[in-house]
């Protein structure tokens, strides 16, 4: 009862961060400091549109998520310390006004989300999986806490202040030196948190050993603090950086939306599935981002603020339908016993109200008009396809190369959710979890049906979302009022006066008068409404079994062979005959392993080094206490000499 | 107004009557290319009224998505034609950009994916599988051919890009124009699963793509999904030929213009059909792996095209 009660207190903070988000987005101020709560400066917070937006983003997601887990964590209080600190900590991140708030809340949400994963909530003990995938979540938010407190400590030493609103006004006349070294470090540790490749590896092993309404969190809302740090340094703390750092950015972003989605494509677990594509999300997002600094940089503000429109748009899109998408998968996941597609199927018969909201999700995450997702990447390609305004053909090459990516990962993410929601979903089952799933409890299916209503608002509503993200945008570019984008009447979007514009309940409608007209062709031209229910067709086989469907692995195997250089497969194929004649075949066994190039290639060399590294520093650990009070006393000596 | 929403209403009406005539003649053209006579140009409908007429086998297996996919995707493509400037240059939807055309055909190509796995058997996930890829490879190419075609006229308004080629007919034989009708030709072929991507004509299970992915559906089913993809075959030719060669679109919606319009626009299908028709009789179907090459070149002539619009500014 009390965990009950945990997650319904944990739904009300979330709902209350929704409505002080919104109020700040609308531009209400407040802050709040309490110096003596802690030393360093002491603990303050803020809110302006910026916080606004993204503490709306951490509400939007945790409500829906917290009424989910009431159910779906059966009255079991484990880990729900844990998931109130995580709750809290987002929230007071984007809140955050000096360094050592910041530290304390990015550091508690990282701990906070640590504990979920290894607790993993499923069985009495953590599995070796959980805690191997925390191991690897905790350096990386260790070595990205560190990467980010460097840069902060940078910025700290070149103004004298601790408090982030002395670091705009001090941000123009910032020595380059500081400025680029605050740079490197604050855009490492942030891109670490968003999961920008190459620094996802912790992401796709992290997000799906947890709790699934705590891997829609982490997931959703998490990842989207980077882009918030992104954006907060990018454009407030360091003044207006060069247009090549937006360039880098949106290399890397082309790269992490690509590289995210081609991992999903071949993934059999469908919760991992769901991280990687969460890279790729985030990857867009953060295409956005680097256009608006090259577009800042230029000078073109309208423009900047257009393509931090689409990025936020996108930013609350995403935390929309991946969140449906990882509370359906966790209930279907709940209900087969399994992660693996390969042994589900059958799905919608058995779990109709799940079944919907996946496809809902997998819909908008494939950016098909008229869901939200259409609007954001609808946005995105009018902002990239507007660059020429910039005179430097190497930029413009780059925003070809974001364009072309950009579409690339488009028809990619369909294959990948075609794929996630076809196989898991439709047919026959093809394990015997599946074959017995039933309906997941009514909280559970309270909490889906909450983000997808929340999907489809953000479809048909982006005139009235637009002008106030608009006002975001304009707050930290701070452009002069005129903006390329602009609500006309209440249905249609204008972008850059006459150059691109949408109504998506115009869409709507059209396709809904669509189908109507097309029942109306049918009976004018004398369709027959007879109809019998018969067997799949088969070659004439007598009976079907859900062994003769598509498997995930057959799904994504084009793909595997136009992309195997990054795939790198090592298909295995063992066939046991007997001993008296090969012809007489007992097993086969085929195996198709697919590697990740970056966790080979970069990572194996360095872990390796790590290693050696290590091998070399143990000779100093004799386990004497006279030798460790030795060290103290040499490194005393040392210190006071250097001193 | 209401000269708008006529037009609108004709418009759809003659993409739908028209596209099982272009199917037909596409089918008989090729056949005297091969010296056979072929069917006769009217055997589509006839083909559409015979599978009206019969009922419907659906598989135990499907659920739901089986049956609403016929009719998602033949909505949207009777939506895709009030998209597309086939006889006036003032498209019906007026935020019509090319970018929300692509993704209403990735639309319909979702839904007929989905339903390809919805019956269980190997056949419809194999020609679902197949088809998301070839989608999938092909969008680069189409968005920088768009980019290409967006940076002369600085919209991606259709309807505006249609007109201001009309204004200057030159543009039309600039060389990046030419590259990217190009490229954009590649991508028709494979999004409409012609030859060498696909083979409509087949019925070998192994080699096929979409014919394996609608292999379920029969009855009114069938026809309905039949008449979409000629429709979209229809869309895309018109696409082609109205946004590259605009001659002849009317700019306003009074008689006189719209039946030029009409004319112009079947002369321009007539020669787009003979040349489809030629390399259909002339190239053999592609090895499936061989695809991504042939989309890979597509998307070379669309960098090129962005590039000599860039050079030659």
């Amino acid at each position: 009862m009390t965990a009950r009660l945990g997650y319904a207190l944990a739904a009300v903070v979330g709902a209350v961060a929704t409505v002080a988000g919104i109020a700040g987005v609308l531009g209400a101020t407040w802050s709040f400091r309490a110096p003596a709560l802690v030393p360093l400066g002491g603990l303050e917070l803020s809110i302006d549109p910026l916080a606004g937006f993204f503490l709306a983003v951490v509400g939007l997601g945790v409500v829906p998520a917290s009424i989910y887990a009431v159910d779906y964590m059966g009255g079991d209080a484990r880990g729900l310390f844990a998931y109130l600190v995580l709750v809290v900590s987002m929230a007071v991140v984007p809140l955050a006004a000096n360094v050592v708030t910041f530290a304390l809340a990015w550091e508690s949400m990282s701990l906070a989300s640590y504990f979920l994963v290894v607790e993993g909530g499923a069985g009495p003990r953590a599995s070796r999986d959980a805690v191997d995938a925390g191991w690897v979540y905790a350096l990386m938010a260790h070595a990205g806490l560190a990467a980010l407190l460097a840069g902060m400590l940078t910025l700290t030493a070149a103004t004298g202040s601790t408090r982030f609103a002395d670091w705009m006004v001090a941000a123009p006349a910032l020595a380059s030196e500081a400025r680029l070294g605050a740079l490197v470090f604050l855009a490492a540790g942030f891109s670490g948190k968003a999961g920008l490749v190459p620094l996802h590896v912790w992401l796709p092993r992290a997000h799906p050993e947890a709790p699934s309404h705590v891997s829609a969190l982490m997931s959703g809302v998490m990842t989207k603090l980077g882009v918030y740090g992104l954006l907060r340094a990018g454009f407030e703390w360091l003044g207006v950086i060069p247009a090549g750092w937006g360039a880098g950015l949106l290399v890397v972003g082309v790269i992490s939306a690509v590289v995210g989605v081609l991992y999903a494509l071949v993934e059999r677990d469908l919760k991992r599935l769901l991280a990687f594509s969460t890279i790729e999300n985030v990857g867009i997002v953060v295409i956005g981002v680097g256009a608006a600094v090259m577009f800042r940089a230029a000078d073109l503000g309208p423009l900047a603020v257009l393509a931090v429109v689409a990025a936020l748009y996108h930013t609350v899109n995403h935390a929309a339908f991946k969140g449906a998408l990882f509370l359906g998968a966790g209930a279907v996941v709940h209900a087969t016993g399994t992660r693996n597609m390969d042994a589900m199927g059958g799905i919608i018969k058995r779990m109709p109200w799940t079944a919907a909201c996946i496809l809902l999700g997998a819909l908008a995450i494939s950016a098909l008009p008229p869901l939200n997702g259409f609007v954001s990447e609808w946005l995105l390609f009018q902002t990239l396809l507007q660059n020429t305004e910039i005179a430097r053909p190497e930029l413009n090459l780059v925003f070809t190369l974001g364009l072309a990516g950009l579409a690339l990962t488009g028809g990619l993410t369909l294959a990948c959710f075609v794929k996630a929601a076809g196989l898991t979903l439709l047919a026959l089952p093809r394990g015997e979890g599946a074959a017995c799933a039933h309906e997941a409890p009514v909280a559970m299916r309270a909490g889906m049906a909450a983000l997808s209503a929340l999907c489809v608002a953000l479809a048909l509503g982006p005139t009235a979302v637009l002008p106030a993200l608009a006002g975001v945008a304009r707050s930290i570019v701070r452009a002069s009022s005129d903006t390329a984008i602009a609500a006309r009447g209440p249905l249609t979007v204008h972008v850059s006066g006459d150059f691109a514009s949408l109504s998506t309940v115009t869409i709507a409608l059209a396709l809904a008068a669509g189908v109507a007209a097309t029942v109306v062709v049918l009976s004018v031209l004398g369709a027959s409404p007879r109809r019998r229910i018969s067997e799949t067709w088969g070659c004439g086989r007598i009976l079907q079994t859900p062994r003769m469907e598509y498997t995930a692995t057959a799904f994504s195997n084009p793909f595997q062979r136009v992309f195997d250089f990054l795939y790198r497969p090592l298909p295995a194929v063992d066939i046991d005959a007997h001993p008296e004649s090969r012809f007489f075949v007992r097993t086969i066994r085929y195996r198709n392993e697919t590697r990740s190039v970056i966790d080979d290639w970069l990572y194996g060399p360095i872990a390796a080094a790590m290693r050696v590294a290590t091998g070399g520093v143990r000779r100093l650990q004799s386990g004497s206490a006279n030798l460790y009070l030795a060290y103290i006393l040499a490194a005393l000596l040392v210190l006071l000499v250097l001193a | 107004m209401t000269a708008a929403l006529l037009v609108a209403v004709m418009q759809v009406v003659l993409v739908a009557a028209a596209a099982p005539l272009l199917v037909g003649a596409l089918r008989t053209l090729k056949a005297r290319l091969m010296g056979r006579r072929g069917p006769p140009l009217s055997q589509p409908y006839a083909d559409l009224r015979k599978r009206l007429a019969k009922e419907a086998v659906v598989s135990e297996t499907t659920s739901w998505v089986f049956r609403i996919t016929p009719f998602v995707l033949f909505a949207s493509m009777l939506v895709a034609a009030l998209v597309v400037p086939v006889l006036s240059a003032r498209p019906a939807l007026p935020f019509a950009g090319i970018v929300f055309l692509m993704y209403l055909f990735l639309l319909g190509t979702f839904f007929l994916a989905l339903a390809g796995l919805d019956a269980g058997s190997a056949f419809g996930g194999m020609g679902s599988s197949r088809a998301v890829a070839v989608a999938a490879l092909a969008e680069p190419t189409v968005i920088l051919a768009i980019f290409a075609l967006a940076l002369r006229v600085d919209t991606t308004n259709l309807g505006a890009i249609v007109e201001r080629i009309a204004g200057h007919p030159l543009l039309a034989l600039s060389p990046g124009h030419l590259l990217a009708f190009a490229a954009l030709f590649i991508v028709m072929i494979a999004e409409t699963g012609r030859l060498p991507v696909d083979n409509p004509a087949t019925h070998l299970e192994l080699t096929m793509v979409h014919e394996a992915m609608v292999l379920e559906y029969s009855g009114p089913y069938l026809a309905l999904v039949e008449w979409a993809s000629a429709m979209k075959l229809l869309l895309f030719m018109t696409l082609l030929a109205n946004l590259f060669f605009p001659w002849g679109v009317a700019t306003t919606l009074t008689p006189v213009p719209l039946a030029i319009a009409v004319v112009t626009l079947g002369l321009k299908l007539t020669v787009l059909t003979v040349f489809i028709a030629v390399i259909e009789t002339l190239v053999a179907k592609l090895r499936l792996f061989r695809v991504p090459e042939l989309l890979a070149g597509s998307f070379a002539l669309a960098l090129f095209s962005v590039m000599a619009v860039f050079l030659l500014r």
